[in-house]
């Protein structure tokens, strides 16, 4: 993304808007600059704010005039009034910060919107946790943090130490160069992203430990974690298992998403030994 | 996407969070004429008060506009168009209906069992929420994906009153920045609590804002000092 330094008139509106805090004033220059290192591509100025087709010139007239008289103007405070950031056109490797930022492009590894995931939310129709198993999301850089990738090989070296298994419908796994290690190609390492989601497959008998294992990364990393657990229900839509673990480990089971078994195949014929990748 | 999981605050806090959302899984057992069910999805959901609906390629029911006119800062419109999300449903993606009441969420889920869309369909709220609904639905929970909160260098994070707003956008779309700015323009009385959440969810990509619950969070934030 980009600003157009003859459209900007520092209204700055876009500052606050920026979920990574990488828009400021630049007093020099007296224009909206963005941080490019900072910047995740996740096009929130660009979508989110409305724009207004004024006159550049005009609004920086009436503005200095207003603030030489210490008039504040008062504008709707989510519009750009010159229509002034330019989406750039993306090359590799800069390009993956928008595929995890941008959450209205569908991943190319899953066809999946937002972080490219299906988890638990079509496993009625997928099976792909099933009944002794527990599907852990683990999603770095959320809310608001971001994370680079560097960071994120280091919780998925430590998975794959561990010998778990990755999901392969997945837009992280999917730029490993190695699966066995969790090592990610080397040329996305500095990229930074909104947030990422590393998914895994484990059994019950292993879910403290996975837990633990996930603690341990944190504390090494400069960013924020949230953890997701996914489980399959019995027959009576109860979770007897894997609850009181998550309880035990010292968590509040607040909120879930809970999948209602609604959902149905189409007519093909499922792959599951393809579903996950093991180490 | 787990854009609807990992919202901030007690199980209590959900009271008036009820989100709803339908999705055909990919790859080989893709689901024949999934869009024609999405849009019914969508139409039924306007039977039951949504406060917000949404698809996750278009956005929700306010959004921004590509060529605002200068006059609507004085006459902007804060009102939820959902007949626009309906019709501009053209491709298959994961569709969401907001509610606030849990009547309201109970009686359109159970509509949806009767429909039988074939989709996934899936309840966030608290725990005991969506086993409210399946029960008033007479179905028993497939599967459940907990949130397990937040963790690692949370001092990184906002304070609570910000939280509980911006991650009503799982996506992140919404700045804990404008999250504050909102609570200040609330408390200064420069914006109304409506008004306020209006401009917050403008900035969600696919509809599962609460805005309903922006502006409890928000009244309340008027008097609340974190």
């Amino acid at each position: 993304m980009r600003i157009n330094p003859k459209k900007c008139v520092a209204c700055g509106n876009c500052t606050y808007v920026c979920p990574m805090g990488a828009i400021y004033i630049d007093p020099v220059m007296k224009r909206a600059t963005i941080d490019r290192d900072e910047c995740v591509e996740c096009y929130t100025c660009f979508n989110g704010l409305s724009q207004e087709h004024l006159p550049p010139t005009l609004v920086r007239t009436v503005r200095t005039v207003f603030a030489a008289l210490r008039i504040r103007f008062e504008p709707e405070p989510d519009v750009c009034p010159t229509a002034a950031f330019e989406p750039d056109e993306l090359v590799w490797p800069r390009v993956v910060r928008r595929a995890f930022s941008d959450p209205r492009v569908p991943h190319e590894s899953t066809g999946v919107e937002g972080r490219g995931t299906e988890e638990v939310k079509t496993n009625d129709v997928t099976g792909r946790v099933g009944p002794g198993d527990v599907g852990f999301t683990i999603e770095l850089g959320r809310p608001g943090i971001g994370v680079r990738f560097y960071e994120i090989q280091e919780m998925c070296r430590a998975l794959a130490a561990a010998g778990v298994a990755f999901e392969v419908k997945n837009p992280i796994t999917s730029l490993m160069s190695d699966v066995a290690t969790g090592t990610i190609r080397d040329d996305i390492l500095g990229e930074k992203v909104l947030s990422a989601i590393v998914e895994i497959k484990v059994p019950v008998a292993r879910a403290e430990e996975i837990v633990h294992l996930v603690w341990d990364v944190e504390q090494r990393l400069d960013t924020v974690v949230s953890i997701g657990a996914g489980v399959r229900c019995d027959e009576r839509g109860q979770d007897t298992v894997v609850a009181p673990i998550l309880e035990r480990l010292g968590y509040r089971l607040e909120r879930a998403k809970t999948n209602m078994g609604l959902g149905r195949r189409g007519e093909a014929v499922p792959v599951p030994e393809r579903e996950m990748v093991s180490t | 996407m787990t854009n609807t999981l990992h919202r901030f605050g007690s199980a209590e806090s959900f009271q008036d969070d009820f989100i709803v959302f339908a999705m055909a899984c990919k790859g080989p057992y893709k689901q024949a004429n999934a869009l024609d069910g999405l849009r019914r999805f969508l139409q039924i959901a306007l039977e039951y008060h949504p406060v917000n609906l949404g698809d996750a390629r278009h956005g929700g029911a306010i959004r921004p506009t590509r060529r605002m006119n200068p006059l609507a800062h004085w006459t902007r419109n804060n009102d939820p168009d959902f007949q626009a999300v309906v019709d501009g449903l053209t491709d298959v993606t994961t569709c969401a209906a907001v509610f606030d009441s849990r009547e309201a969420a109970e009686q359109f889920v159970k509509r949806i069992k009767d429909e039988n869309l074939g989709l996934s369909v899936n309840v966030s709220t608290s725990i005991q929420g969506a086993e409210d609904c399946c029960e008033h639905a007479g179905i028993p929970r497939h599967s459940v994906g907990y949130s397990l909160g937040f963790e690692g260098k949370t001092e990184k994070m906002p304070n609570s009153q910000v939280m509980l707003l911006s991650t009503m956008c799982g996506h992140g779309m919404i700045s804990h920045s404008l999250a504050k700015k909102m609570i200040d323009f609330v408390k200064e009385n420069r914006r109304t609590p409506e008004q306020a959440a209006a401009t917050l969810s403008r900035f969600c990509s696919c509809g599962v804002f609460n805005p309903a619950r922006a502006k409890r969070i928000l009244d309340d934030a008027r008097t609340k000092t974190t």
